[in-house]
């Protein structure tokens, strides 16, 4: 029958032939070939010591960031809390007191603010919700670890250094 | 015998003996090396320099991993199974003749541990036996891909001794000896064997992968079919010992395959040699020639092993069948009518 498509190809499946049949010459272009890759440059990368590099969009772990004096930017909205598909953040809000005008920008900031990294899929939700800019996921990977209560990041290791005067 | 022959011959078999379990330790760590050189990785580097702490490591887990008999398992032929299989490994070395006699002090020792006029036979003996430890394990495990993978390695031995040494009897036509020895001291220099019978050489290849269960010929542990074939139940160093039976397994066949085909000790120029490095340092040359004819074939083994898929288990039969014993007995046929014209022609 004429196919439609007239795309049918006939496959011919030809005998094989004595040296074919005789396997070894495969066996031995077989070796060849591997022999070729033995002497290959190896493509691992060993990756504590030797990193891939990233690319430009790349979402690893968050950073919440200071502005350019030096203050948390973050004012605990919880737009990010909201906005995470995986309720991986936690937040408590606190009130700003007077002299603390150097470390907070805001009148309301974060006294506790906690990620799961377990919870986390790094889909840069919260990123695009922050209307601060508080909250960016530049960061490395995030390590491994031990125990499951080793995930929860504070605000000890999530907030980016003080800036150095 | 003499007390300083005796102790030499003792101080030899615990020499052969650890260097055998050091060879066949290396062999794991060189296995995973190579495999990673031909897929383009780097392999083990994390115990010790380049990872080559990494088989210690291997046995130090191997010894510590919890021991598990299932219950309804046969107790006895339990243990009795990779007992009996690295033991056989282990005694296949005894009648492998090392080196030339080397002189030490003024005297002269062999570099064999024993020389039996039917060393071949004696071979193909321990060769035979080692499948019965791997049936046992298998048996005695009461687990069907144990069970499977135990018959399957009884049928393919069986199978592949036949060619095995129908391909030997070609070689054996040449030589007029079954002792070890003797076949390695007529291929002195570069009159090797493998010149004068290469198709028994590749039929004794291809059967000694299959003695030894190693790839392309691992049907007995094909873990895609079998989980772990007839080690499914073993566990910590019980496990240790079939895994270490085979690679054991690999260099003595490895040096059988040296000492019948390829010539054992001998080198080209080993007269001169032998003339100028004097009767102690000229054998050990020659043991240290036979150990680079050994590793190279070890380093074959693992060639093929990351080169070859697997055979199918009728693919694997008709091979043996079909092929192999009609080449091996083409072969003696060849070897006869060849040996007997070119005597007759007076060569």
């Amino acid at each position: 029958m004429e196919s439609l498509s007239n795309k049918r190809k006939v496959l011919e499946v030809k005998p094989l032939n004595f040296l074919e049949r005789a396997y070894l010459p495969a066996i031995v272009g077989g070796l060849s070939t591997t022999m070729k890759h033995f002497f290959k440059k190896p493509v691992t990368i060993s990756y504590p010591e030797e990193k891939r590099e990233f690319s430009e969009n790349f979402r690893g772990m968050h950073s919440l960031k200071r502005d350019e004096d030096g203050r948390e930017r973050c004012t605990a909205c919880g737009l990010c809390a909201l906005s995470c598909p995986a309720e991986a953040i936690t937040m408590t809000a606190a009130e700003r007191q007077n002299g603390e005008e150097h470390l907070y920008r805001e009148e309301k900031y974060a006294a506790v603010y906690e990620i799961n990294m377990l919870r986390c899929i790094f889909c840069g939700l919260c990123e695009e919700a922050c209307p601060k800019e508080a909250i960016y996921l530049d960061g490395d990977i995030v390590p491994a670890d031990y125990l499951r209560k080793d995930f929860i990041y504070g605000k000890d290791k999530l907030v980016e250094a003080p800036l150095n005067q | 015998m003499e007390t300083a022959d005796l102790i030499f011959r003792i101080v030899l078999i615990v020499v052969i003996f650890a260097i055998s379990l050091v060879v066949a330790m290396y062999s794991t760590y060189a296995e995973r090396k190579v495999a990673a050189f031909f897929q383009d990785r780097i392999g083990p580097n994390r115990a010790g320099p380049w990872g080559i702490l990494q088989p210690l490591a291997d046995g130090g887990k191997m010894f510590l991993k919890e021991e598990i008999i299932p219950t309804n398992a046969t107790g006895f032929l339990f243990i009795v199974g990779p007992s009996l299989a690295i033991l056989t490994a282990c005694i296949g070395s005894a009648v492998i003749p090392w080196g030339s006699a080397i002189q030490i002090g003024g005297r002269t020792f062999d570099l064999q541990v024993t020389d039996i006029n039917v060393g071949v036979l004696y071979i193909f003996g321990v060769v035979s036996l080692g499948v019965y430890g791997i049936m046992i394990g298998g048996w005695a495990s009461n687990n069907k891909y144990s069970l499977l993978g135990a018959i399957r390695a009884a049928s393919q031995n069986i199978s592949y001794e036949i060619s095995m040494g129908l391909s030997i009897i070609a070689l054996l036509m040449l030589t007029g000896t079954l002792s070890l020895k003797e076949i390695a001291e007529q291929q002195h220099g570069f009159a090797w064997n493998v010149w004068r019978q290469p198709l028994g050489f590749i039929l004794f290849l291809v059967c000694a992968f299959a003695e030894t269960n190693r790839s392309p010929f691992d049907l007995p542990e094909c873990e895609t079919e079998l989980v772990g074939g007839y080690h499914t139940e073993y566990s910590s160093m019980k496990l240790g010992f079939y895994l270490f039976a085979e690679y054991i397994n690999m260099f003595i066949s490895s040096a059988v395959m040296a000492t019948l085909y390829w010539g054992g000790y001998n080198y080209p120029g080993m007269d001169w040699v032998a003339a100028h490095a004097g009767p102690t340092i000229a054998p050990i040359i020659g043991v240290v020639v036979l150990f680079g004819k050994i590793f190279f074939s070890i380093f074959f083994f693992m060639w093929v092993r990351w080169t070859i898929p697997r055979f199918r288990y009728d693919q694997l039969m008709d091979l043996g069948w079909k092929i192999l014993i009609p080449l091996a007995i083409a072969n003696i046929v060849l070897t006869g009518v060849g040996s007997t014209l070119l005597t007759h022609f007076g060569y």
